[in-house]
Formats: structure tokens, sequence, C-alpha cells
């Protein structure tokens, strides 16, 4: 014991502290970032890029249509999609953790396949190859409805699984209580273990909600009508008009608008949970 | 009940020839055991004697290998019997409380009477407040099992059971995930109850109690039943050799240790285990 002592108390000869090394390693970072950001500065050619980008009279066309049509039907796609995907997400989730083998080898199929598949394949398979494939058969709701369908795919996958690991979170002795009170299986899921599942899983769902969020831009290889535009869309309609970029400026910033107050309810939804669980 | 027409007394709890096994691994090897009316029974053993399995057979928390358990007459083990039935006379507490997170003290004790006896509001409101009474946690009725200590919360678990009016109460290490000075409580709890003529099947390290409350004390090692008799017997004067070894170990832990030198790994591995719980 002593001996250590006596060595660290020991002025060390050569070099520098420890202090003074970690003083150095962040000055070298501070001056590398305001490196970075002069040369971005300078090599930019700000004129243009205000020209191309920050339009303030074409920004200002775009308003209202912007956030009454193509937000709002960014919104509209997102939800349905959400919706629909929760609802086939659960149903996949239970599937998955069935004492039926049938069941749970269809759910981990329909996992594995829809989880590994890009969105906008299942966009286009949706849009083109279902309707060709069963002449007649109308998807309910247009637009909207294929929308809802491709999404709620998409997302059910990863619902699934994403509430499964919840319920599989649930201390068995939850429903070990619940059965010796005398609930049945079925009664003591949805009374005890699925509403506690739901909590822990509600960050994640809502994480899921904001990449749905962005993958609704997919809508636009549907082919839609006018009024079915959603932000992506619109904001490439209308950049190819004027031939310029601002309006793709514009509606990237209405989605910021909405993922980033969404991404700090995450947060906040995380810390809670944090909080809640013990 | 359906066969109770005899005037022969049913025992309230009774086993037949149990046996259980996890996969290769027999845990419990031929089980015989009544419990009458009334009767508080201590079941205890060394980690490993399939005494917490008993337990859980019997309200079929765990499904028997071969063999039958009566709970007030009816067949628990018989295919056609309606567990969910079953299970509303048998109380059960837990090492681990299990309370459910999500809902207050009060709805703990509400939701499983008005979802599983279909009581309506008010009347459940009135069985769970007269229960908290009874356990003395009044005060946190409307609190969260999370804001509560551990005996606290065990001994809401005990409300929670008794809220459903049962016939037998099965406790399972109810006293072992607590910190010493909260032990307490529960014991205190759980006397009244025996006090009270409740019938109790409880799997327990708490000697002092198991001699003071029990009626009979059960001693369980390697699957089967060792010795069965009065505490004043079983603890105080075993005729075993394996329930005085188990005993001074659980009285002395310091004791097991020299003897654990003296008889090698088989006897070390088995006391570690039952020292931790040996408060």
């Amino acid at each position: 014991m002593t001996e250590v002592t006596d060595r660290q108390v020991q002025p060390r000869k050569q070099g520098l502290t420890r202090r003074q090394k970690r003083a150095l390693s962040r000055g070298a970072q501070y001056a590398l970032f305001v490196a970075a950001v002069v040369a971005f500065a300078v090599s930019a050619d700000w004129d243009r890029l205000q020209n191309q980008f920050a339009q303030a009279d074409l920004a200002q066309q775009m308003f209202p249509d912007i956030i009454t049509l193509a937000l709002k039907n960014t919104v509209l796609y997102t939800l349905s999609g959400f919706v629909f995907g929760l609802v086939l997400g659960m149903v996949v989730a239970l599937m998955r953790l069935s004492s039926v083998g049938p069941y749970r080898w269809v759910a981990g199929i329909y996992i594995e396949i829809f989880r590994g598949l890009p969105a906008l394949l299942i966009f286009i398979f949706v849009g083109v190859a279902v309707p060709l494939a069963f002449p007649g058969t109308e998807i309910p709701g247009g637009t909207y409805g294929k929308v809802a369908l491709a999404l709620g795919l998409v997302s059910a996958a990863y619902m699934a699984e994403t509430i499964r690991a919840g319920i599989q979170a649930v201390p068995k002795g939850q429903l070990e209580a619940a059965r010796s009170l005398g609930f049945s299986h079925a009664r003591a899921m949805v009374s005890i273990v699925i509403p506690q599942a739901f909590r822990i899983v509600i960050p994640p769902l809502t994480n899921e909600l904001v990449l749905l969020f962005k993958d609704s831009s997919l809508v636009l290889f549907l082919g839609v009508t006018l009024e079915e535009r959603e932000l992506a869309k619109y904001g490439r309609d209308l950049a190819s008009q004027t031939a310029n970029s601002t309006p793709i400026l514009v509606a990237g910033l209405c989605y910021l608008l909405v993922t980033v107050p969404l991404g700090f309810v995450v947060r906040r939804l995380e810390t809670k949970a944090g909080e809640a669980t013990r | 009940m359906s066969d109770g027409t005899k005037d022969t007394v049913v025992p309230e709890i009774e086993v037949r020839d149990l046996y259980k096994s996890f996969g290769d691994n027999e845990v419990l090897r031929g089980i015989d055991l009544e419990i009458g009316q009334g009767e508080v029974v201590c079941v205890i053993g060394p980690s490993g004697s399939g005494k917490s399995t008993l337990l859980r057979c019997v309200n079929l928390l765990e499904e028997p290998t071969k063999g039958q358990v009566f709970v007030g007459g009816t067949e628990v083990t018989h295919p056609d019997v309606d567990i969910d039935a079953v299970r509303r006379r048998i109380g059960m507490v837990f090492q681990q409380f299990n309370l459910f997170p999500h809902l207050t003290v009060t709805e703990n004790l509400t939701l499983p009477q008005r979802r599983v006896l279909k009581r309506d509001k008010t009347e459940a409101a009135r069985v769970a407040a007269e229960n908290l009474e009874r356990v003395g946690l009044t005060e946190k009725a409307t609190s969260y099992p999370s804001s509560l200590s551990g005996g606290q919360q065990q001994r809401v678990a005990i409300a929670r059971a008794l809220a459903m009016g049962p016939e037998v109460m099965l406790f399972d290490e109810p006293t072992s995930a607590l910190d010493p000075e909260l032990v307490g409580d529960v014991l205190a709890v759980m006397r009244r109850l025996a006090n009270e003529g409740m019938t109790m099947m409880v799997v327990t390290h708490e000697m002092t109690f198991a001699r003071e409350v029990a009626d009979r004390v059960v001693f369980m090692d390697g699957g089967v039943i060792v010795e069965d008799g009065p505490p004043a017997q079983v603890i105080t004067n075993p005729s075993h050799e394996r329930t005085r070894h188990f005993l001074s170990r659980l009285l002395d832990p310091a004791m097991a240790e020299v003897e654990e030198v003296a008889e090698g790994e088989t006897v070390a591995e088995v006391s570690d285990r039952t020292n931790g719980p040996a408060d």
C-alpha cells in the first residue's frame, strides 16, 4: 500500500501530466471543429445556396397548401399505417408467443420477410402487383387504403417484435399471481400482462411512428392525384415546376416540425419508463 | 364439496402419491400429505428439496407428473376440473410479492375481485378497505407498490389474496426476499391469520415462526417427506439424521462451514444455497 502511494506522489520527470494531456486533447478538438466550420463557410457559394434553397417568395407561395394538404396527408398516411400496423403487429406478436406451433411459424416467417424487405418494394407490390394479380380487387380507401396497407405491413413486422419483447419483459410472476387469483390465461394477459407490456413498448413504438412518418414519402411510387400528395411529393413537384430547390427545403422543415418534438417525447417517455421500473 | 355427503371430515388439502419432474430432474418423488381445516403446516427443508414445487402443485401452478391433489374435497388434478374456479378458493403469497406495479394498492385488491368474482365496484372497494385494515396498511391505499417497502408489499399481497375470500392460504417463502428488519411485520400478519383459523401451508425458513405458530412441521429433502409432526418434535427433537443436519446448519451457519470442510463438495453446495434465505 505505502509503496504505491509513494510512487504516485513522486513528480513526473518528463512529459505532461494527465490533466495537461486532457486539456490539450480538448483544445485540438475545438480547433478541428472551428476549422471545419470555417472551411465549409468559405468553400460554399452562399449566393448560389440562397438562390437555390432559400427563395423567400417561393417559400411563401407554398403556404398554406403545404400544411393543409401535404402535411395533412403525410400525417393521415402515417397514422393509418401505424394503426393498421399496430393491430397486425399485436396479432403477430401473440401468434409468436402462442403455444400452437403453426401460429409461431407463420408469425416468424412473416416477421423475417417483412423486416427483410425494403419498404419501397412493398409499396410497389401493393400498388402494382396486387391489382395486377387480382384484377377487380379494389383495396378499400383508394390510395389511403393502399398506403395504410403497405406501411402497416412493413411496420407490423417491427412492432410485432417490439411487442413480443415487451410482453416477455413482464416478469413471469405477474402471470402466476394473476392465475393464482383465478384469472383465466386470456384475462390475465388482457388485464395484467399486456397493460404492463405496453408501458414498456411505448417509447420504441413512438420511434416506429417517427420512422413511418418518413417512410410515408414512398407514396409517390403509388402514383397519387394532386389532392393526395404528401410532403415529399409536394415539395418535389413544386421544385421541378419552379426549377428551384426551396420547396424541398421547406418540405424538409415540415418533417422536422413533427419528428423533432416526437423525438423529444420519446426521450421523455424513456426517462419516465426508467423511473417507473422499480 | 361434491362428494362430501358423508359425515367424515374431509381434509382441506390432501396430496396423494405426488410426483413431479422437470425434464430428467425428478423434484417430487411420492408425496403424501393431509392438512386439516384450520391447520397451519410449515414445510421446511433445504433448497432443491421440492418444497416450493409441492406448494405450487396444490394450486396447479405446476402440473404434477403423477398423483392427485384435493382441495376442500375437489380433485384439483382431475382433467375436467375448472382450475380457475378452484384457484379462487386458494390464496397464494409469493416470495417476490408479485403485486401488479401498474395498479395502486387498492386497485391491486379490487381488480381481481371485480374481474374474477364479478363483485361490483362498491362491494370490491369495501372488501379491499377491510383487508387493507387487516394488514395495517389503510394509509397506503392510494400508493403504488413501487413506493412501498418489501414488507409492506408483502402485506398488500396477503391482503389481495384474502380479499378473494379463500379457504386456504399458500405461502411460498413469504419473508425470504425481505430485509431482516421487515420480516416481523409480515410474520405478525400471518400469525394473526393463523389465530383466526385460516388453513395455511407455509414454505419457510423461519424456524421461530414454525415453532410458535405451526400445528405441524413437515421436513422435506430430496423430493420426499422425511419427517412430519408437531414442531416440538420435528424442530426441537428431530428423529432423523437429515433433519438434524439441516436444522443445525440453518440455526448456525458458522457450524455448517466447519461441516462443509469435513464432508466435502456435495454438502457444501447444498448448504451454500440454504444459508442465503436463512436470516
